[in-house]
């Protein structure tokens, strides 16, 4: 365990080097944004409004005292979305569909020797292959948890107007009210973070892969379990640092 | 020319090559003979810096190439090309961005002037035409010859080739035979081609290392090798029925 943790940094210490062209780093980066951001929009999407909606009536199934006001449904989904559900859940997903990609692509190229080849050619293939990777996630990613927090708001909206829950009125008001901008702040310092856990742990599974396609396989399931695990340890930590 | 001096190099417990000390000469087709695992890819692995070697000297040129950092074995990994056993094409390119690609990292030309040796090298492998291609929609057969386009894209001085025949059925190998000493020849590289085909030991094998239980055995030329009288090499050399049938 403590051999794995000193050689996933030795692996960092070569990938956050200067890259070989700049150019053909842009070239990456724009498309690793488009594989781990884009490609990813439809998921988080489809969970995001989903999770609004189900927030939305839960919340309102649990208030039965008149003494608590509907407008409490938008100001729950707001602030569950916004703290927990967008930058943690969306990470998790994100960790299964990103990190296993990482992982099996790097894998892949590890066991049928293209990376031996970079190394052949003078290219450092950490930094060829896993910084972009990184600093793409760093930087579509809060992108995306924003969007999701709008598609979850937008799914707690739907049940409102759908339902005789609580109106659209109650709702808007109670999304809109006691906004602390920090918390944006809190969800996207979160999301930086993950990003950074899912796709260096995924790197770093895909790029030591020995063997062959189970090994391949494997490595794609250590990546999204570690990648998990990590993402759970931190949230706790960053919670306990930035809001207590 | 390439130059080991006393490689050591093991796995664990395992002593994979054991002093071995060899010399591969410029504008010869150098070959590397043994049976599976003998530790003939440890030590061409050992050679190219993919492994680290325990113990010994890699020189290329008199350039001490086992002492260098990563960034000072740049400018000797620019000089050399390596074909793979299984190509090693990077999947998500078409054939002429694979060819392009180390035209791409290491030089400052133009777009056009890329294009221009792509072409160049892809017609040596007569694969004009395959520029559009992926790597999923080519044969064993080109797959190689692609890797081999890749490997002289920067008109490397050294050549190395890991079984390049392995898997492809008996003319597609000689093709890729002549074409690996054609390069040879005519771009004067040292060349070394790790085998156990014992038709391209036959063809092309100018000078031939036979690697033994991860000792270096026996050294000789395609025209000593059938009429030795070591043994172990005769054992390996011979193992085939045609082999046998063609000794008698």
């Amino acid at each position: 365990m403590i051999s794995r943790f000193g050689s996933y940094l030795l692996l960092m210490l070569k990938v956050f080097r200067k890259p070989d062209k700049w150019k053909v780093y842009k070239k990456q980066l724009i498309l690793e944004i488009y594989h781990l951001g884009i490609e990813s929009l439809g998921i988080t999407a489809i969970i995001s409004v989903f999770m609004g909606a189900v927030v939305a009536i839960q919340t309102a199934y649990n208030i039965d005292s008149p003494l608590i006001p509907l407008k409490m449904v938008g100001f729950t989904v707001r602030q569950s979305v916004i703290l927990e559900f967008s930058p943690t859940i969306i990470s998790l997903i994100l960790a299964g569909k990103v990190g296993s990609r990482i992982a099996s692509e790097i894998g892949t190229m590890r066991v049928t020797e293209q990376i031996d080849a970079l190394e052949i050619m003078g290219i450092n293939p950490p930094n060829y292959l896993i910084f972009p990777k990184i600093t793409a996630a760093m930087l579509i990613n809060p992108v995306l948890i924003i969007l999701s927090m709008g598609f979850g708001l937008v799914g707690g909206y739907f049940v409102a107007a759908t339902t005789q829950l609580f109106t659209t009125q109650d709702y808007l008001e109670g999304i809109r009210g006691w906004f602390e901008g920090y918390t944006i702040v809190y969800a996207l310092i979160k999301t930086v973070v993950f990003a950074f856990i899912i796709t260096s742990i995924s790197g770093f599974e895909g790029f030591n892969v020995k063997g062959g396609a189970i090994e391949v396989g494997a490595a794609s399931t250590r990546a999204v379990v570690w990648s998990s695990i990590m993402i759970i340890l931190f949230n706790l930590i960053l919670t306990q640092l930035l809001l207590s | 020319m390439i130059e080991g001096k006393n490689i050591f190099k093991s796995f664990g417990d395992h002593l994979v090559l054991k002093d071995i000390s060899v010399k591969f000469e410029k504008g010869k087709t150098n070959l590397i003979i043994g049976q599976s695992g003998s530790g003939k890819t440890v030590l061409m692995k050992c050679l190219i810096g993919l492994y680290e070697a325990d113990k010994g000297q890699i020189l290329f040129d008199d350039r001490n190439f086992s002492e260098m950092s990563f960034n000072e074995r740049k400018s000797i990994r620019n000089e050399l090309g390596m074909l793979f056993q299984g190509g090693a094409l990077f999947d998500s390119m078409t054939v002429e961005d694979n060819v392009m690609f180390p035209l791409t990292m290491f030089t400052d030309q133009s777009k056009e002037e890329k294009i221009e040796r792509v072409n160049f090298c892809l017609k040596w492998v007569n694969l004009e035409n395959a520029n559009k291609l992926f790597p999923s929609e080519l044969s064993g057969g080109m797959i190689k010859r692609v890797a081999i386009a890749r490997a002289i894209s920067m008109n490397p001085q050294y050549l190395f080739c890991d079984e390049p025949n392995s898997g492809l059925d008996p003319q597609t190998a000689g093709v890729i035979d002549e074409l690996i000493q054609r390069l040879t020849e005519e771009f004067n590289m040292t060349t070394v081609v790790n085998t156990h085909d014992m038709n391209s030991v036959i063809k092309i094998g100018d000078t031939i290392s036979f690697i033994y239980k991860g000792e270096l055995w026996w050294v000789g030329d395609k025209n000593q090798v059938l009429s030795s009288d070591n043994q172990e090499l005769n054992d390996f050399v011979f193992a085939t029925e045609l082999t046998k049938r063609l000794k008698k």
